[in-house]
């Protein structure tokens, strides 16, 4: 069961829902759409779902045209955002619901309904609530309720829209693990909308970072955060030092620093701009002659991590690094402190001669030699 | 509880006087413009005894009047809340070219006089009207008949129902509809299991609010009724004829009738609205 | 353009145009054609007989002066019923819709009982040399009567959404309770209540029930529009009795766009 998606474009008026997106889910599959808002998501998922039609493109199914296929003939589990439970049925009521709407000569005897019913209730640890109503519930409790609805069907698809987005922090996090188990235990293929980074990552066997309609970057949750593939995913996944760069031959310049570089063979001299994460800023409290003068302007002590503010003349911005927190702490670093700052590795964009925008095509990861005795002695 | 002293919040300096002078001229108003017309009917009703009274109201005429009220509400209030139902589903459920414009003319009878309500029918279907030889030549009589009181009925009560539910709908949005869409069901399985559920006591309100309306309907029916005693005279025209009859115990006792049929309304209407407020749309202005 | 997901709207949209068509637009065609019948020149001379223009200005001119008076009473109980709890609130809040669902009919013989010469508030005021029943002064009652609910619906949800927090703003930086009225609350009240008085002015110039009973309908002097409508109609004068629903219907679209001009002008803080 095969689900591919082929350039589907969707407008709103003057507004690029959806623009050349093309993405392939395989059986069993764990997807999550990320992005931030306005960026197509919950249109794709609407799509898939039968509520919505692109203007143009294809969506298949083996082979199948599921365009062609009503909302009400698709089969798809739609679990929505705010869960749109039936409120005048008890819990019991909306989970058969969908059983009970078939034609008579497929719909399951009353007994056959109570007792998958009650098996979902189970399965969802919702057993003994049958009896109440959506209003009587917390929210945690309603988005499973949401979630047995969608799988009483036996979905073929089972879609969720921002499913934890309206739920406190610490259930979030108990209730996200509980579905990724139940997505491995039932063997389902599972698509879901978020626009929190965190839930992606940890929820997804494949994550597609969308923005403005367009698909940015497709991988693995470790793909994204460790190779990310835009301007947009840096910016968007994890925290990232943005750094105007210019490339001479095989040498970056990045304000009064030149690195030497490998990577940078076959690129035309001209102006780039760089990302670095702040995991990849290696510092020294020695002066070094390898790497910017930067000035430790706050150090933030956030639980085992240390955050810390660097200002740097020769960029002319600040730069944000981090540090272990016990790392931080035994080398007593304090504002004011004078430091080195060594990039490990960047990624580089140089930007369109016509445009003045990164051009993807010739992006390339950078590391910079330093040579044994320059490198910084710790990170 | 302290009466008047329990003001919502007092504060210090702030004084009571100002309060109490507000809420005394505020239930003045009340009483005087609102309630003492009202007993006014009751009154005057009794006023010649219980025996006038109730001879007033088991009279032919009266009870003819009775009837023909009943049967035009009959007629109007089904075709209007099946007309209101079908607007709050295409007005709430689909984008449209000439929405605002649908909307406006659907609320457009609440803004016109009962008497060019009546008019426009008379043009149309009267004697000297479009339709009026054509109707002649069929002998099919529709003005001063009662095919007319049932279409001005219409036409003065036709927002009502889908006044209540548009803003309602609107408001619930379609999330529970494409739900059931997605796990199945039909059109009508959708209507009946999802939206009729969510909206009923809307509708209750809606069809509450138009059936008084259409039972008391004076000006719209009156111009189209030609006031044949016995044959096109509802309720209120039979007030009128009463009235003009110098049978003023008469005329009051009729009223009384549709005076209760108000209190009713209104009793209900505010139950409606105590418990359960929540699943009526927000208290905008409605009413006429 | 894109499929619809939910079914019925064509059989709904259909079902919605072909009962407005029939109902309302045919009936409202057959009123335009015939009014225009008569001409410009023929409008005008019908408008301008002395009783059609007498009963022109009464109508405008108490329909506005109770849309005034509604305005205030209403602003007034309004807030009484919002703003502070005694007993029988709920009963008076009730009793504010008693004229949307008293039968106009009734209303009527109810008001002129009450202020008949004879009549329980009418034997009090001769004495003083006001006469109400049979005069404009009778017109203007009926017409509070009926206008009245319109003003008190609009007002009180918006003063119920009002937070008592930007009066407490508005007193913390020493402002009086009168200046808190007029510079704060009355300016966010505004909209809603024209919006009102705008209703109330549309359902009393159109008004016929409640009117014609207390007005005594003596032409030229206490003879309303809707009335002069009626009595040509019983001349069979179908024409000029066109023309004169013409002229109230016109005033009818213009009020109702006013009101939705008003509507969308108070929303225009919520919007942000």
């Amino acid at each position: 069961m095969t689900i591919t998606i082929n350039r589907l474009a969707r407008r709103f008026a003057d507004f690029r829902a959806l623009d050349d997106v093309s993405l392939s889910i395989a059986p069993g599959e764990f997807v999550a759409l990320l992005g931030p808002s306005g960026s197509g998501k919950t249109t794709l998922l609407r799509i898939l779902a039968g509520l919505d039609f692109p203007d143009s493109g294809d969506l298949l199914q083996d082979g199948r045209d599921l365009l062609q296929v009503s909302a009400r003939d698709r089969g798809v589990g739609l679990v929505f955002q705010h869960y749109a439970l039936f409120r005048h049925m008890t819990v019991f009521e909306n989970v058969a619901f969908g059983l009970r709407v078939r034609p008579r000569a497929r719909r399951p005897s009353k007994a056959e309904i109570a007792e998958r019913v009650d098996k979902l209730l189970k399965r969802v640890q919702l057993d003994g609530m049958a009896a109440r109503y959506p209003a009587q519930l917390s929210g945690g409790q309603r988005q499973r309720v949401a979630l047995a609805r969608a799988l009483a069907i036996e979905p073929s698809l089972l879609l969720l829209d921002e499913p934890f987005g309206a739920l406190d922090a610490q259930v979030r996090v108990a209730l996200r693990r509980w579905l990724r188990h139940l997505h491995e235990e039932m063997g389902l293929t599972t698509v879901f909308v978020t626009h929190d980074q965190e839930e992606a990552l940890e929820l997804a066997d494949r994550v597609v970072v969308m923005n403005r309609g367009r698909i940015e970057q497709v991988g693995t949750p470790d793909e994204i955060y460790q190779q990310p593939a835009t301007p947009f995913v840096f910016e968007f996944i994890g925290k990232s030092n943005k750094v105007p760069v210019r490339i001479h031959g095989a040498r970056l310049q990045a304000g009064d620093q030149r690195f030497e570089a490998d990577a940078l063979e076959g690129l035309a001299d001209g102006s780039a701009v760089a990302y670095v994460r702040p995991e990849h800023l290696a510092l020294s409290t020695t002066p070094l002659e390898n790497g910017w003068k930067a000035t430790l302007r706050h150090v933030y002590l956030s639980g085992s991590v240390a955050h810390l503010e660097l200002d740097v003349p020769g960029l002319g911005q600040t730069l944000e690094a981090e540090l272990g927190g016990e790392e931080a702490q035994r080398r007593s670093l304090q504002a004011g402190m004078t430091v080195t700052v060594q990039p490990r590795h960047l990624t580089v964009f140089p930007l369109d001669g016509k445009t003045g925008e990164p051009d993807l095509a010739r992006r390339r990861v950078v590391h910079p030699r330093y040579g044994q005795a320059a490198l910084a002695r710790w990170r | 509880m302290d009466a008047v002293l329990s003001l919502t919040r007092s504060r210090p300096g702030a004084g009571r006087l100002v309060p109490l002078l507000l809420i005394a001229a505020a239930l003045g108003f009340l009483l005087l413009f609102l309630l003492l017309p009202l007993a006014a009917v009751f009154v005057e009703a009794l006023r010649k005894g219980l025996g006038t009274y109730t001879a007033a109201l088991v009279h032919p005429e009266a009870i003819a009047a009775i009837k023909l009220t009943l049967l035009v509400a009959a007629i109007a209030v089904p075709l209007n809340t099946v007309f209101g139902v079908a607007a709050a589903w295409a007005m709430t459920r689909f984008a449209f070219r000439g929405k605002a414009l649908l909307g406006a003319l659907i609320d457009l009878p609440f803004s016109v006089s009962p008497v060019v309500s009546g008019l426009i029918y008379v043009l149309l279907f009267g004697a000297q009207g479009w339709f009026g030889p054509w109707l002649l030549e069929h002998d099919i009589k529709l003005i001063f008949a009662v095919p007319g009181l049932v279409l001005a009925t219409i036409f003065v009560t036709l927002p009502f129902v889908a006044r209540e539910l548009i803003p309602l709908m609107q408001s619930q949005g379609s999330d529970e509809e494409e739900a059931a869409r997605v796990l199945g069901a039909g059109g009508w399985q959708i209507f009946f299991r999802v939206t009729l559920p969510n909206i009923k006591w809307a509708l209750l309100y809606g069809v509450l609010l138009c059936n008084a309306r259409a039972m008391g309907e004076f000006g719209a029916v009156s111009v189209v009724s030609g006031h044949i005693r016995g044959l096109t005279n509802t309720l209120p025209l039979h007030v009128e004829i009463l009235y003009n009859d110098y049978n003023y115990a008469g005329a009051f006792a009729v009223a009384s009738l549709l005076a209760f049929l108000a209190l009713i309304t209104l009793g209900l209407k505010t139950f409606l609205e105590w418990r359960y407020g929540s699943e009526l749309a927000a208290k905008a202005p409605r009413g006429h | 353009m894109a499929r619809r997901v939910l079914p019925g709207f064509g059989l709904s949209l259909g079902y919605v145009l072909t009962y407005l068509g029939l109902l309302v637009l045919l009936p409202l065609a057959a009123l335009a054609v015939k009014a225009s019948g008569i001409g410009l020149a023929g409008l005008w001379n019908t408008l301008s007989a002395p009783p059609v223009l007498a009963a022109l200005k009464l109508s405008f001119g108490a329909a506005l002066v109770s849309a005034l008076i509604n305005a205030a009473a209403g602003l007034l109980v309004a807030w009484v019923l919002v703003r502070y709890s005694f007993p029988g609130r709920r009963l008076f809040d009730a009793l504010v819709d008693l004229p949307f669902a008293l039968p106009t009919a009734v209303a009527g013989i109810a008001l002129t009982a009450l202020y008949a010469p004879k009549g329980w508030i009418g034997e009090w005021l001769v004495p003083l040399g006001i006469k109400v029943a049979f005069t404009p002064l009778g017109v203007l009652i009926a017409m509070i009567f009926v206008g009245f609910p319109f003003v008190v619906r609009t007002l009180q949800p918006v003063l119920e959404s009002l937070d008592r927090d930007i009066e407490e703003a508005a007193t913390s930086l020493g402002a009086t309770r009168l200046q808190t009225f007029l510079r704060v609350l009355f300016p966010l009240l505004l909209p809603a209540l024209l919006t009102g008085f705008a209703l109330a002015l549309a359902r009393a110039v159109g008004e016929y029930g409640s009117v014609i009973f207390i007005a005594g309908n003596i032409p030229m002097k206490s003879e309303i529009l809707p009335l002069v409508i009626v009595k040509q109609l019983e001349q069979f004068k179908y024409a000029d009795a066109a023309a004169v629903g013409v002229i109230m219907l016109a005033l009818s679209f213009v009020l109702l766009l006013a009101i939705g001009l008003l509507q969308r002008w108070s929303r225009r803080w919520a919007e942000r």
